[in-house]
């Protein structure tokens, strides 16, 4: 009892009905995200059982001092890994005290768009990949690159085992499970091309809560990277020149594209996408011109091009997909700091609401 | 020093096992806190699952010794008296065995201390008298041990001068006072600094970090520090059986908050105080320094305050708005008698910059962080609920606080001209 890891370990189940809930929202550079915690008198695996709660949105850039309240609204519950118990992490979007979602609110619009009845109707899925780069502290240079200097060129990294060529593994590896454990529907993690930066999947979710699942696990490893004092970053280019940016490839289908037939269903879409090119470039996230220059895994950021199997286009289609007739299609012109909230909803907006 | 002997205690060891956790403790006067619930699982407890040797400035094999559960071996329990020295912000405390658990503060014995050594009482005539107040479980020893909230009185049972709590505790047995059911929320917030710099934790030594906005509930190495030290706290809390009821971090990197509440009249004191102690305990392990200075560091960073919360059952019921603004009338027009005894060096942290109303100007307002009263929204929507009292330090006495609160709302009036003057000043219709 005496040390701290046995407080912070401590499983109160055995003294008390009370659990911490932290609650989890997104401040104002869109990018940033907060938290704080409250105590509930009890379990509660319902969103719409939590209370409402509220935090100074003067000090996150959200509101004036004098009019500083905004309030949060629960939208999803995962179990807090940190924790455990039977305590909680709550994702909430963030509203002004007359019920209006304030400007950083992306999830609302994406909800109104979910629940349309033409897009739930499709079921949409979504498989998002996450990239991001680890940086050493107070000196943000990548973690394992000699301070001063460049490790050699790409090509032994992606995938890779060894000291001098996987730098962070126990940062990804605990990610991996804490997510498991929260109930985020995490399906993998691979070292990638430049030394230092790591990918890790989330899907096949349904609409929203890919959104959901995708910030959550965000929090989760920034917690992490906290823990491990190391900074983490979700630029897209983080180290200009001859080395790969980072982005947040986003795997989509509908029930049309995953039935017999569905490749042609998926043609017409990416069709629209094409139409619609220069809207979903400015929503995919700021800074992406940095990373999109037709190199390095990249489609130029100007031209839309798509093909089967080209990780040189702004939108794959697997091979598989083409072989069966039916399938998914991976858009990959999103970076790693775009909102999922926006870039799911905008794709299920283009490709099944939008008429060209 | 003298140590009094313990006589043998008729216990009654069932009433420390029965029933559910209270808000407010069951047995007439006493205050027994963090009691187990009925049902609960076995003795063995906590389940220690390290994650791996850190440095805590305690030697390893001493781990098992620190941990053992003494109950199998043992009826004794170890009482940590707790109480607050001469500066009226150092927390003092010493260890006794009692010879079985108690159900209340009544049955624990009276004890002193040696007063010359905190500078409350000269050296010909030192003992001070510790009267047990309040009890809540032993976060760090665990088993039946306890942690017993004191206060001070001569060996004529007069209480001393740092002695805050005896006159708190008459102006909340006051029959106008108890009858409206005073509830507080308290929001501590403190600094963490380095261990012998004394510059804050987390903070480049010689310089300083990017400037305020990334730090308020961040996340991230870059962001974040001092996370364990909260989140310990906040769970050691809960085990005590304090109030506990969020936490947060601030908007300078390395300050933190947490808050206490609701509690009711004297508890919320003796909640504070026992939370500050379970604060320091853990920082004292994680070696760090612990501070509840009001603006630890000079220039464009925040201070620390602890900005309490409160409300009436006349505020709490329909048409208590009213009742709101009459009682920030009244606080207005003592606005001098309150900051005098809001805590130590406010007059740094109140300059009308950083979230803080100026020390010299009283205001109210809804939602507004820059007053010195804020009412929240969803009092103002409802036409009832609380206030929230943005003036008192990190540093404030919370007996001092909370009692002054409730004597200026519930036992004092103003003239009829001074109320008018104000009523006109602060655009308040009362």
């Amino acid at each position: 009892m005496a040390l701290l890891t046995d407080l912070l370990n401590l499983d109160l189940s055995d003294s008390t009905e009370k659990i911490i809930a932290e609650y989890i929202w997104i401040g104002g550079s869109g990018m940033d995200l907060r938290s704080k915690a409250r105590t509930l008198s009890g379990p509660v695996t319902d969103p719409s059982k939590l209370p409402k709660w509220n935090y100074d949105g003067s000090s996150t850039g959200q509101a004036p001092g004098e009019d500083s309240e905004v309030i949060l609204y629960p939208q999803a519950i995962f179990k807090d890994p940190f924790r455990r118990g039977n305590n909680i992490l709550v994702m909430c979007d963030c509203y002004t005290p007359a019920g209006e979602p304030i400007p950083t609110n992306k999830r609302h619009a994406a909800a109104k768009i979910f629940s349309n009845p033409a897009v739930s109707a499709e079921e949409p899925w979504y498989g998002i990949e996450q990239e991001y780069t680890l940086l050493q502290k107070d000196i943000n240079w990548p973690l394992g690159w000699p301070v001063g200097g460049f490790p050699g060129p790409q090509g032994p990294y992606y995938c890779s085992i060894g000291a001098d060529k996987s730098f962070g593994r126990d940062i990804v590896d605990s990610h991996y499970k804490a997510c498991l454990y929260a109930g985020i529907n995490i399906s993998g993690i691979n070292g990638e091309v430049m030394p230092g930066q790591w990918e890790f999947q989330v899907g096949p979710s349904v609409g929203i809560s890919a959104g959901d699942q995708v910030w959550v696990a965000r929090y989760l490893l920034e917690r992490i990277t906290e823990i491990a004092g190391v900074v983490v970053s979700f630029d897209p280019k983080p180290i200009p020149g001859d080395w790969n940016g980072a982005g947040a490839h986003t795997n989509y289908s509908t029930e049309s594209m995953r039935k017999d037939g569905g490749f042609q269903v998926i043609v017409a879409a990416v069709e629209k996408l094409k139409l619609r090119h220069k809207e979903h470039i400015a929503a995919y996230g700021e800074g992406n011109e940095r990373r999109l220059t037709g190199k390095h895994e990249t489609a130029d950021i100007h031209t839309f091009s798509w093909g089967v199997a080209n990780r040189g286009a702004s939108v794959r289609v697997g091979r598989e997909t083409e072989q069966n007739g039916k399938g998914y299609f991976e858009d990959r012109r999103p970076a790693s700091n775009m909102d999922p909230y926006v870039v799911t909803a905008m794709i299920a907006d283009t490709t099944i609401l939008w008429k060209p | 020093m003298a140590q009094a002997v313990v006589p043998a205690m008729q216990c009654q060891m069932g009433a420390l096992g029965k029933s559910a956790v209270r808000a407010r403790p069951a047995a007439a006067g006493g205050r027994v806190w963090g009691v187990r619930r009925s049902g609960a699982r076995g003795t063995s407890g906590f389940k220690v699952l390290a994650l791996g040797t850190e440095t805590t400035g305690v030697v390893p094999r001493l781990e098992q010794l620190l941990n053992m559960d003494t109950k199998p071996y043992s009826d004794k329990i170890i009482a940590e008296y707790i109480w607050v020295g001469g500066s009226g912000i150092d927390i003092r405390s010493k260890s006794r065995t009692i010879s079985k658990p108690v159900a209340d503060p009544s049955e624990l014995p009276k004890w002193n201390y040696d007063g010359s050594s905190t500078g409350q009482a000269p050296g010909e005539d030192s003992e001070v008298i510790l009267y047990p107040q309040a009890i809540f479980k032993d976060p760090f020893r665990g088993g039946n041990n306890i942690l017993v909230v004191c206060d001070t009185y001569t060996p004529a049972g007069e209480p001393i001068p740092t002695n805050k709590r005896h006159r708190a505790a008459q102006i909340f047995s006051d029959p106008k006072v108890a009858s409206q059911v005073p509830w507080y929320g308290i929001e501590q917030e403190y600094t963490l600094l380095q261990r012998d710099v004394n510059w804050p934790l987390g903070w480049p030594v010689g310089g300083y970090p990017g400037p305020q906005g990334p730090y308020y509930c961040a996340v991230g190495s870059d962001k974040s520090f001092g996370r364990d030290i909260s989140d310990a706290h906040y769970k050691a809390c809960i085990y005590a059986g304090i109030e506990i009821s969020g936490t947060n971090g601030e908007v300078m990197p390395g300050q933190w908050e947490y808050q206490v509440g609701p509690s009711v009249g004297i508890d919320a004191g003796d909640h504070i105080w026992a939370s500050r102690y379970i604060l320091e305990r853990i920082t004292e392990q994680a070696g760090v320094v612990l501070t509840l200075d009001p603006k630890p560091i000079q220039g464009d960073w925040n201070g620390a305050g602890c900005h309490t919360n409160y409300s009436t059952k006349a505020m709490r019921e329909d048409g208590g708005f009213e009742v709101i603004k009459k009682a920030i009338l009244n606080l207005s027009l003592r606005h001098d008698l309150h900051i005098s005894a809001y805590g130590e060096g406010n007059e740094r942290r109140l300059t009308g910059l950083h979230e803080t109303a100026s020390i010299s100007d009283f205001s109210w307002g809804v939602a507004n962080r820059g007053c010195s009263i804020r009412v929240g929204r969803d009092t103002e929507a409802n036409g009832k609920g609380y206030l929230e009292d943005r003036r008192p330090a990190s540093n404030m006495d919370p007996y001092t606080v909370t009692a002054l609160l409730a004597e200026t709302t519930l036992l004092w009036e103003p003239t009829l001209e001074a109320e008018v003057l104000a009523a006109k000043k602060l655009a308040l219709k009362v």
